[in-house]
């Protein structure tokens, strides 16, 4: 089934990217181009060091580009400010993380709702709810009020999926997110994004090396030494 | 179209994570319950520092000031010396007279009962006591004894010298004839409570006085050589119908002397001399004593500084993926900001009270109830300064807070996580 909507979520344009200055300077973007719609699931494919982690860092707005056009939702983004950017990130990003994914000191379904508390201030009882129904979707309901570190891999990922959609975002990046897992947690995570991506109608946008995953996706995109 | 945040709607965003950034403050304090148990441990061991040095100072000093200065005024007003004629006028004029400056009678201070009204007014002054002096000997028998003759107002006996805590027998009132004597005195004159004995001025005046108490100061000079009768008496044996020799003042603060009698001297134009000049070696020493105690008060709050500090500091360090994670997930830097130095507050706020409260168990049953005996410290828990303790710890600890937050919510979050 194809959940591709024809008006673009993201819209990239000349986009480049480089880190140092002068001589020494390097280019890791170079006149990016890229259109990602509504809806689908995209594979974010290349070899390391190719510029998927900072294309993908771009995209979540923790990263700034040296120039080209940015819009995603219709907006610029290229010259916000970093507050600007910190609140358009939690209302229509979301995160999974190859490591380091979860808040340890946290529970299960805190590290869940943890996008909506900082939005909102306060853990309000429907951010509650919709957390464990979350946690009930990635079949973790009896583990919520689990600390992150006493959960396996699998697990921290799939509570990372189901905080990466805490907030009903438009948009989520994946970076490896079946990097760090065993095939059969890998599996599961996958199968779980594909269900999501169906039932939310979110787009992700997967970073990976897995030619696997990436058939999965209904579009891959392969970078190439900074380019499309 | 999504309407991103102006700058003042995300400031206004910011003030409402407050609640939320508490609670994560909080749990990253309770994830290490053994470490933070020591940070607070060690704060609350700095304000117990502070609040024991400012209890042993305070008492030390009250102890220091009682017996040297308890029976001393600490501003004594005297009339203003008065200006001598200009006697040489020119180069080539002749001198018809020299007379040395103190030598000059002094009539003492008219119109005191104006003065004092006025004096009582002034803010910083605890109470005044007119009082004429003298010099005289008292005689019994063959036994004469020099001494230092003081009149004072019969409702103001106890004003500046507490002979309240120091009578041995009879009793304080000085209507009439009566005459309080220090008790190595009463002894060197054989003299008991209602004994008579004979004052002879320096005047050559001589009035027989009848001992209605007697007192032990500790105070040598006082103890043995003194004798304060009713300030009428002391009128007619030393010759002032008028006025009296000397105001003496009590303060509410003694160290606020200096200031007070310049006050007093601008205002009244009498010469007013504070303790501090009368007794500058006993001043020094007690500044001496003070400056230390600040010295050492300062040193436990920088000790609680660099705890809080260093201890935020490592714990921003190790916590660098979270605090990436939590700016992936949307969190703004004053939310990071709030975070760390939240952990200050909390630090600094347990440690003040700990200490605190060790500070008020360890050192009121240390607090002599009454005289301080040899051996015992003269801690005074009452000065222990504790609310300032808990205030400063809280400030100190807030502003060591504030370079590991800041440091904080500039982390990178793509390095962070990246890690």
């Amino acid at each position: 089934m194809n959940n591709l909507n024809p008006e673009p979520l993201v819209e990239l344009r000349n986009l480049t990217k480089t880190f140092g200055t002068g001589e020494t300077g390097t280019q890791v973007l170079k006149g990016l181009n890229l259109t990602v719609p509504r809806g689908g699931m995209i594979a974010l494919l290349g070899a390391s060091g190719s510029g998927k982690s900072t294309l993908l860092n771009i995209l979540g707005t923790l990263l700034r580009p040296t120039s080209g056009d940015f819009r995603m939702l219709g907006q610029d983004l290229f010259e916000a400010d970093d507050a600007t950017l910190t609140d358009f990130r939690n209302r229509h990003i979301g995160f999974v993380f190859q490591f380091h994914n979860l808040l340890p000191d946290f529970t299960a379904l805190e590290n869940v709702i943890f996008p909506s508390a900082v939005r909102d201030g306060i853990e309000t009882p429907q951010a509650r709810r919709r957390g464990a129904e979350l946690l009930d979707i990635v079949g973790l309901s009896d583990r919520k009020d689990f600390r992150a570190t006493k959960l396996s891999g699998g697990q921290k990922q799939r509570v990372a999926v189901a905080r990466a959609l805490m907030n009903q975002p438009d948009l989520i990046l994946a970076d490896e997110p079946t990097g760090n897992l065993d095939s059969k947690s890998a599996e599961q995570v996958m199968s779980l994004i594909k269900e999501l991506n169906e039932r939310e109608k979110t787009t992700f946008i997967i970073s990976t090396h897995d030619e696997s995953i990436a058939d999965q996706c209904e579009i891959r995109v392969e970078i190439k030494d900074g380019r499309i | 179209m999504v309407n991103l945040s102006p700058r003042s709607t995300a400031l206004k965003w910011a003030n409402s994570q407050m609640r939320y950034a508490l609670k994560v403050a909080l749990r990253h304090l309770t994830s290490n319950p053994s470490q933070t148990s020591l940070l607070v441990l060690g704060v609350a061991v700095a304000v117990f520092i502070f609040i024991f040095m400012s209890a042993l100072i305070g008492g030390l000093a009250d102890l220091m000031v009682n017996q040297t200065l308890g029976g001393m005024a600490h501003v004594t007003l005297a009339a203003d010396d008065h200006e001598l004629p200009q006697l040489e006028t020119g180069s080539d004029a002749t001198v018809l007279m020299a007379r040395q400056r103190s030598t000059v009678a002094n009539t003492g201070i008219q119109d005191a009962v104006l003065f004092q009204q006025v004096i009582d007014q002034v803010p910083g002054v605890a109470v005044s006591s007119a009082q004429i002096t003298g010099g005289g000997v008292l005689i019994r028998g063959e036994r004469v004894r020099q001494v230092s003759v003081v009149g004072l107002s019969h409702d103001r006996v106890t004003a500046i010298i507490p002979f309240e805590q120091y009578l041995l027998q009879g009793q304080l009132s000085l209507n009439g004839d009566g005459v309080l004597i220090g008790a190595t005195l009463a002894d060197d004159l054989n003299l008991t409570v209602g004994g008579t004995v004979a004052l002879r001025t320096d005047s050559g005046n001589i009035a027989m006085l009848r001992i209605s108490g007697l007192f032990r100061s500790g105070v040598g000079q006082l103890d043995s050589a003194a004798a304060y009768l009713d300030i009428r008496t002391a009128r007619s044996l030393f010759d002032m119908p008028n006025g009296v020799s000397r105001i003496e003042l009590k303060l509410d603060d003694l160290y606020d002397a200096s200031r007070v009698s310049d006050r007093i001297e601008v205002i009244t134009g009498l010469d007013a001399e504070p303790w501090t000049a009368t007794a500058e070696q006993l001043y020094q020493g007690l500044k001496a004593q003070s400056d230390t105690g600040l010295i050492l008060k300062g040193f436990a709050l920088v000790t609680i500084v660099i705890g809080v500090a260093s201890s935020l500091m490592l714990s921003t360090y190790r916590r660098r993926p979270e605090i990436g994670i939590m700016r992936a997930m949307g969190s703004s830097q004053q939310f990071i900001l709030i975070v760390f130095v939240s952990q200050g507050v909390i630090i600094g706020f347990l440690g003040g009270v700990v200490g605190a409260v060790f500070g008020l168990a360890i050192l009121t049953p240390l607090t002599p109830a009454g005289d301080v005996q040899p051996g015992q410290l003269p801690i005074d828990v009452a000065q222990g300064s504790i609310g300032l303790a808990i205030f400063l710890t809280l400030l100190g600890a807030t502003l060591a807070a504030i370079l590991p937050a800041r440091s904080a919510s500039r982390i990178d979050p793509v390095e962070a996580i990246g890690q």
